[in-house]
This record gives C-alpha cells, structure tokens and sequence, in this order.
C-alpha cells in the first residue's frame, strides 16, 4: 500500500572519486516502518542514511519523500530530521536550548520555543534535566535530548545513525525498547543504521541487509532471517549455518539441525568443540568437506545423550528448513573484513 | 657496584611528590629569580624618592602622587587603551577569519599545516627588523606613496601614512594578528564537525551556525588571543617609538622616558599602575569566559 509518506530511493549513488560507496541501490519504506540498515562497516549504510538526511551529496538518483524528490533540497526542508551517532549535542546550550535550537533558527519566540522544547522533552522523559548542560548527562540522557532535539522539527521520517552504539549493553536494551515505542507513538518513519543484527531483529519492521555498496536483501526482519537469501546474509544475522550440500548452498538455522544416529545422515563429520549456554548448548561439528556447522541443542536434548569432542556425529533437518541461497558457489568464503567474495 | 645499589634504592623510594617537586623547580626557580624577585622590587622601588641627583630608599607615595596629579598620565594611559582596542578589533576580526578559513576550508590536514606554517614565517625575522621595513614602504617617498601616486589616485603624497597612529596601529596587528590565530585555529580544530551538520539539520543558515554554534565554541581560545594581543600592546614601547616617530606616547614609552633620565622611582610607580591595569583587564576578561577547558 503506497502512501504520500512514503520515503523511497531511486538507484541512489555515492560515488568518492573512483570507489562507490553506494551503488544505484532502489528500496521503500513505507511510511511509518521502523526500518534498519544492517550491514558490516563500510557497506555504504551510512552513506545511504546521510544521503537522505541531505549531509550527503547524491552522485545519481533520487530520494523521494512525500512525492517530491527532495535529494537536492537543504537537510532541514526535506522533512527529515537526522539523531547523530555521537548525538551532537551542542555543549555551550543547555538541554532546553538545545531542543528548541531548530525553532531558534525560525525565530519563533522564547516562550513558544521553551514550551515545544518542553512538550519533547517530557515524550523522552527528561523535563527534571531540562537546565543542564550536555557535560552533565549521562549517555542515555544525552541521548534522549538529542532524541527530542530531532523531534521537535516533526519529520516525517527519522534518521539515526548507529544510535545506540554508545551505550553499555544494559542501556542499549533498555533504550531500544524506548525507541520502539516512540516510533509506535509518533507513527512516523524511522530509518535505523546499525551493525548489529540482535538490534535489528529486535527492532526492525523492515531489514535492509547491504553489503559491497548495495542491498543484498531486505524484508520483513522474520522473513530476512527465516530465509536468508545470500550466504552473506545468513553468516551476517548469525544463527545459520551456511552448507554446500550436493545440489548447492544452504543455509540452515542452527537449531533446526538434530542429532541422528541414522547412518545415511546427509552430514557426517565429528565434534569439534560443545558450549554450555545455561537453556542452550551449542555444539560445533567439523563434517564433509572440512565444513564447520555449529547446532544449538537444548539442554536436555543434549544431556539425554551427550557427545564428546572427536566423536563421530551426524545431522538431519527438516526438507523445508534448508534455504537455497542464490549466487553462492563451493568457495564462498568470508573475508576476515566482512567483505564478500564469490 | 654498590654505588648502583645505592642509588637505585632510594630511587625507587622517591614518592610522587618528590617527584613532582623536582619537576616543577626547574622552571619555578628561575620564574622566582627573574620574574617574582624583579616584580618585587619595581614595587619596592616605586615607593623611593627621589632629588635631582639622587635616588634614597624610603616609604613615601611621591611617586604615585605625582603620576595621579599629572594630566599627560590619563592621556597616556587613555592612548595605550586606544592602541590595545583598536589593535584588538583588528587582531580579532583578521585573525578569526584566517583560523575559520584554515580550520573549516581548508580540507585536508596536509594543507592546514602547510598553511599554518606560511602563517608564521614573517616571525623567523625579529619584530624590530619587521618593524623598521614598513618605514621606507609606508614614507612620504615610499612605496606605497609613489604607487598610488603614479596610479593616480592621489595628488599629493599622504602624510598619515607613516609616524602616526595609522603606522603604530598597522606595525601591532602585522606584529599580533598570529598571536590571534593560533588559539582560535586551536579551539576551532576541536570544535566536532558533526555539530555543524547537526546545525544545519536544524536549519540554520551559515551565518546562524556561525553566530550560535562556531562563535561560541571558539570563545575560550578569542579570549586567549585577546589577553595575549592586549598584553603585548599595553607593554610595547619600541612600536610606538618607532612608528610614530616619537610622536605618540603609551606607558610604555612613558617608563622608558624615565629610565632614561634615570628617574627610577618614578618610572617603578608607573611600571606598577600599567601591571594593576593589565592585570584588572585580563581578570575582567576571564569573568566572560572560561578558559579552563583550553589548558
């Protein structure tokens, strides 16, 4: 269903002299998704995020938001609003001032611009902070201003880059909740880059996996990781295993894989290492063709009858949890930069 | 042998603030012989007498009551002031543009260094020798007098070019401006880049980001500039002689009139009123801005 809201790129290219950061990528997001940009450092997602912000240039294409193409318009008329990775706050304001600062720059009066700062300021909870300065907040804090600070402009569609990867595992749970709810709340757009796959998964209506300056697959986050298309993608959400069987490579959940006794098992190979993990235990498995496969047994599947390291093992899974992966060969391998090669 | 043995052990004893004492001494030693001992001294000094061929040690404000009596000492000081802002306005405007441009234009670090280093090669020459070349340029025979001259677009000679608070004024800030551009560049490099970006995301223009954003940001280092270009401009004596022609006083010149005709006490009073004054500006000028995160 498309809507006027919607925010979509058109073979959108950033080229830097002869290297292409982002290479005629094309996708929509439709409006009022909480999106991410998933993808390992240096594949273009934060390219692609500044380019819609508009601190970016575009080499080619088009971003189109609201029906108009805005990749030419200023960062402040494009309806979006852009949360810094270091959240950007301005050290010599104070929180208050730091909010309203956008509609200092309208000229709105003191007193409307306090009271809108304050209106956002008490959605991200921080209205007791409001006369501090930046120094004196914690990094959550700092957060949910420069949170406020991007909202108070109410863009159609929020930009945040790598927001939560300057916090302390705790909060970043903590916080990432909070940013679902706000996006529930607000409705509007929210387009998330991070490197992290537990964050995307928990947070994304919308994955958009991009590697090598283009998307290599994007979805629903439960049908990015139920059926990985490349094997890029199933190594980068983790959780797969990534297997050349006889009629190509697939890719197959960790716990999809069960242990058999069977002796025609399509995997034969022996236990490399086991991992206890409380609820779960993980056990790695070096089989045909000097390919490593990790399974994730339960406790008690495991226990009931439990495996050594260098003893013989074999898998079977179910014909429909193994996933062709397209473009894949027998060499696929992943580069130790993340980088991938056919 | 046990000569390193010794040593070595009360070596490892020595505790922090051994350390940190000798550390210190080096430079508070030679800061206490020459810069604290002297200092007393003038102020001791300043309360002496004085007779037209003798000089006694006393307690008397003689000195003082003759400075504060005396009309020239309001003018001269009046002067100083009026070198020190006008320098100051000057220093300010030329050196902010210059670290803007080096520190916000100029992309790669290569070249910022590259020009920063063009910035400071009229200082491998003394300040004397840059002081004096003006002269035969700015001289009613001078250069730039035949060059407008033959342009024709002066009749006459301009006389207010040299030996005037034009040529005083222009000797300081050729003399100054880098004093200027140095800690503004500094405190500019510091500035994140992403500040600005989040400024625009804002929509502020690019005067707005500079007057709300970069203007104060750079206030720590405008005002390390400032208390270096008005120190050095209340101080100078050799500027003012030199560019005016002897026609212009400040304090400064006003302390050496009285060396020279060996009016110690007197030139001490002075010498003491002009550290007060430059020291109440400077305290006054810290009250604005907190320098602290620049040290």
């Amino acid at each position: 269903m498309r809507s006027d809201l919607d925010l979509e790129l058109v073979g959108l290219t950033k080229r830097y002299g002869s290297t292409t950061a982002v290479d005629a990528i094309t996708h929509l997001f439709p409006a009022g998704t909480y999106a991410c940009l998933l993808g390992p450092s240096g594949c273009g997602k934060s390219s692609t995020l500044r380019m819609i912000a508009g601190h970016e240039s575009v080499t080619e294409g088009a971003v189109v938001l609201g029906g108009r193409d805005v990749s030419r318009l200023p960062p402040a008329r494009r309806g979006t609003a852009m949360m810094f990775q270091n959240y950007a706050l301005f050290p010599h304001l104070s929180v208050v001032d730091n909010v309203a600062f956008s509609l200092r720059m309208k000229h709105v009066a003191t007193s409307t611009r306090r009271a809108r700062a304050l209106e956002m300021l008490d959605l991200v909870d921080m209205t007791q902070l409001a006369e501090r300065l930046p120094a004196q907040l914690s990094g959550g804090q700092q957060q949910r201003v420069a949170l406020a600070r991007a909202l108070v402009t109410e863009p159609q569609v929020l930009l945040l880059d790598e927001p939560l990867s300057a916090l302390d595992p705790f909060l970043r749970v903590r916080m990432r909740g909070e940013l679902r709810r706000l996006q529930r709340e607000l409705g509007i757009t929210f387009v998330h880059v991070t490197h992290s796959q537990d964050e995307a998964l928990a947070l994304a209506d919308q994955i958009v996996v991009m590697n090598d300056a283009q998307i290599e697959q994007a979805g629903a986050a439960r049908d990015v990781f139920d059926a990985p298309a490349t094997a890029f993608v199933a190594r980068f959400l983790g959780s797969h295993n990534v297997v050349a069987l006889p009629d190509g490579m697939a890719a197959i959940r960790v716990d999809a894989l069960r242990v058999t006794d069977a002796p025609d098992a399509p995997l034969q190979g022996h236990v490399t290492g086991i991992e206890y993990q409380g609820t779960h235990v993980a056990l790695t498995a070096q089989v045909t063709g000097k390919q490593e496969v990790t399974v994730l047994l339960t406790d008690g599947d495991f226990f009931g009858a439990p495996k050594d390291a260098g003893e013989a093992i074999s898998f079977v899974w179910e014909a429909a949890a193994a996933h062709p992966l397209r473009g894949g060969g027998r060499t696929n391998q992943m580069k130790p930069n993340g980088e991938y090669t056919t | 042998m046990t000569d390193h043995a010794r040593i070595s052990a009360p070596r490892r004893s020595l505790g922090p603030n051994v350390a940190g004492w000798l550390l210190v001494s080096p430079l508070a030693l030679v800061l206490s012989a020459f810069l604290v001992l002297p200092v007393i001294m003038i102020v001791v000094v300043s309360f002496w007498g004085t007779t037209e061929f003798s000089i006694y040690p006393a307690f008397q404000f003689d000195n003082y009551a003759f400075l504060f009596g005396s009309e020239v000492t309001y003018r001269v000081f009046l002067n100083t002031f009026k070198y020190a802002v006008i320098t100051w306005a000057l220093t300010l405007g030329i050196g902010f543009t210059v670290a803007y441009f080096l520190a916000f234009h100029v992309r790669t670090q290569t070249w910022q260094i590259a020009l920063f280093l063009l910035c400071t090669i009229p200082f491998l020459t003394s300040n004397i020798i840059r002081m004096i070349s003006w002269i035969p340029f700015l001289g009613r025979e001078g250069i730039a007098n035949s060059a407008l001259l033959s342009w024709g677009m002066i009749d006459a000679p301009l006389d207010w070019l040299l030996f005037s608070d034009f040529s005083v004024i222009l000797a300081f800030v050729h003399l100054y401006t880098l004093f200027m551009v140095v800690p503004i560049f500094n405190t500019m490099m510091r500035i994140d880049r992403s500040l600005i970006e989040a400024a625009n995301d804002a929509g502020a223009s690019g005067w707005q980001t500079l007057a709300f954003v970069i203007v104060p940001l750079t206030k720590p280092g405008i005002m390390i500039g400032t208390i270096f270009v008005v120190t050095l401009v209340m101080g100078d004596f050799i500027t003012v002689r030199f560019m005016s022609g002897s026609q212009s006083a400040n304090v400064g010149r006003l302390i050496s009139n009285d060396i020279a005709l060996l009016q110690y006490p007197s030139a001490s009073a002075t010498a003491v009123v002009l550290l007060v004054v430059v020291l109440v500006v400077i305290g006054t000028l810290l009250r604005f801005v907190d320098i602290r995160r620049e040290l």
